[in-house]
């Protein structure tokens, strides 16, 4: 499992140390799959991925055209079931209903329930060996907190995995961190790894005008 | 005035004070710039927060705050972040009171699809079978015909949908056409044009308010 939305709140350094390993034969479970030339992108284009499960492929040309010729084998879940098939396998959760995708191609293969006359799918949790995830700041506890929409899917990946690696931009001393204001607890969190730069690409850079 | 600014125009008149409101990419992204004077809404984003502002000052771009289309933009007073588990529980419990999203193909039973053409594009469904699931309406705002001049709103969706009997009402350059058990039926006609010549482009049978 990887954090991140699109480009935003992504793990770049552990990547890119995967990346520098070679590791190959994953399954990958992220929301997208990076850009072409970032982020998971950069782990497609080295042949480290045997399968995908994520909401979005919109904006890698090359999963797209891997996918249309069937050399990968991709799972496109509705990006809220996705989110919560991850936060049930953190919470000890098997599976639970949700209307998202009722009657559509996600249905295929799936058990229908109807609840209060609406039809809801029954989905799996998902649990992965690993999630690498990103936070912004993180004690050597594991405790974690994240910066604006950079949270996403971090948090449900840190309570989702055998072993969760989580790195950050800030390592700060137990106590700097606000008990109160903690996101992800360090129970869920093996390894901290302090990253050591940040690239931290913008996919749509858009601005306004000053009034 | 061009036909993408007055589906957009037409589009923000549905809005209503105090609503939640959650706008999908692209055109409806745009509305946020119409809010009629006197109304207050609050913008979702379903990667992770509530209370979004316009996009920032050239400078000010930050690549940890992005909106559903990976776009940058800006806080405003009262804005919070939220993991996407919690933005979807949200979406999923019916605390939206309005999602507006574009569609490739909309039919008169209220299918919509936006996610995929077999064979030749796969964007993958991101939060919109979530999104169409639960909102507690859903406005499609799109261009009446595609490209090449062929309906969009047809008698049967060709394309795998994103949802079932979901679409609440349809607006496009053209007019405003709700979705009732009857049939579809066309509301309002853009000033210049006549039912005629939107049934001439609409492959489903469009039923004339009064008729």
């Amino acid at each position: 499992m990887l954090g991140g939305f699109g480009i935003c709140g992504i793990p770049e350094n552990l990547i890119a140390a995967l990346v520098s390993r070679g590791v190959r034969n994953l399954q990958i479970i992220s929301n997208n799959m990076g850009i072409d030339g970032f982020g998971l992108g950069l782990m497609l284009e080295a042949g480290m991925i045997d399968s995908f499960v994520g909401s979005y492929v919109g904006e890698n040309r090359l999963l797209e055209s891997l996918m249309i010729a069937g050399k990968i084998n991709v799972t496109l879940v509705p990006q809220g079931t996705l989110a919560e098939r991850i936060r049930a396998g953190g919470a000890g959760i098997p599976a639970f209903y949700t209307p998202a995708g009722a009657g559509t191609a996600v249905a295929d293969g799936k058990e229908t329930r109807s609840f209060d006359g609406r039809e809801y799918l029954l989905e799996r949790a998902l649990t992965a060996d690993f999630a690498l995830i990103k936070a912004w700041k993180g004690d050597r506890m594991g405790n974690l907190v994240y910066r604006k929409t950079a949270r996403n899917f971090n948090p449900m990946m840190a309570t989702a995995a055998r072993i969760t690696i989580a790195e950050v931009e800030q390592l700060v001393q137990p106590g700097a961190i606000e008990p109160d204001q903690v996101i992800t607890p360090g129970i869920y969190v093996n390894r901290v790894v302090h990253g050591q730069t940040y690239e931290k690409k913008i996919e749509r850079r858009t601005t306004r005008e000053p009034a | 005035m061009d036909k993408r600014e007055r589906i957009v125009r037409r589009a923000a008149l549905e809005l209503r004070d105090g609503y939640y409101i959650n706008l999908g990419i692209g055109l409806p992204t745009m509305v946020a710039n119409y809010v009629p004077p006197g109304i207050e809404v609050v913008l979702q984003s379903e990667n992770g927060m509530l209370g979004i502002g316009p996009y920032p000052l050239a400078g000010s771009e930050d690549a940890d705050l992005v909106n559903a289309g990976k776009e940058t933009v800006s806080e405003v007073p009262g804005t919070a972040y939220l993991s996407s588990a919690d933005a979807f529980a949200m979406i999923r419990g019916g605390h939206i009171d309005l999602s507006i999203l574009g569609a490739m193909e909309v039919d008169e039973k209220g299918n919509l699809a936006n996610w995929m053409v077999p064979g030749k594009v796969v964007k993958g469904m991101g939060g919109a079978m979530d999104l169409v699931a639960s909102a507690r309406r859903v406005i499609v705002a799109m261009e009446h015909t595609t490209k090449a001049g062929a309906p969009k709103i047809l008698r049967s969706c060709t394309l795998p949908i994103t949802g079932v009997g979901v679409v609440d009402t349809i607006i496009t350059e053209l007019g405003v056409i709700r979705v009732t058990p009857r049939g579809l039926v066309l509301d309002e006609i853009s000033p210049g044009v006549t039912a005629e010549e939107v049934q001439d482009v609409t492959e489903a049978r469009l039923i004339r308010t009064g008729a």
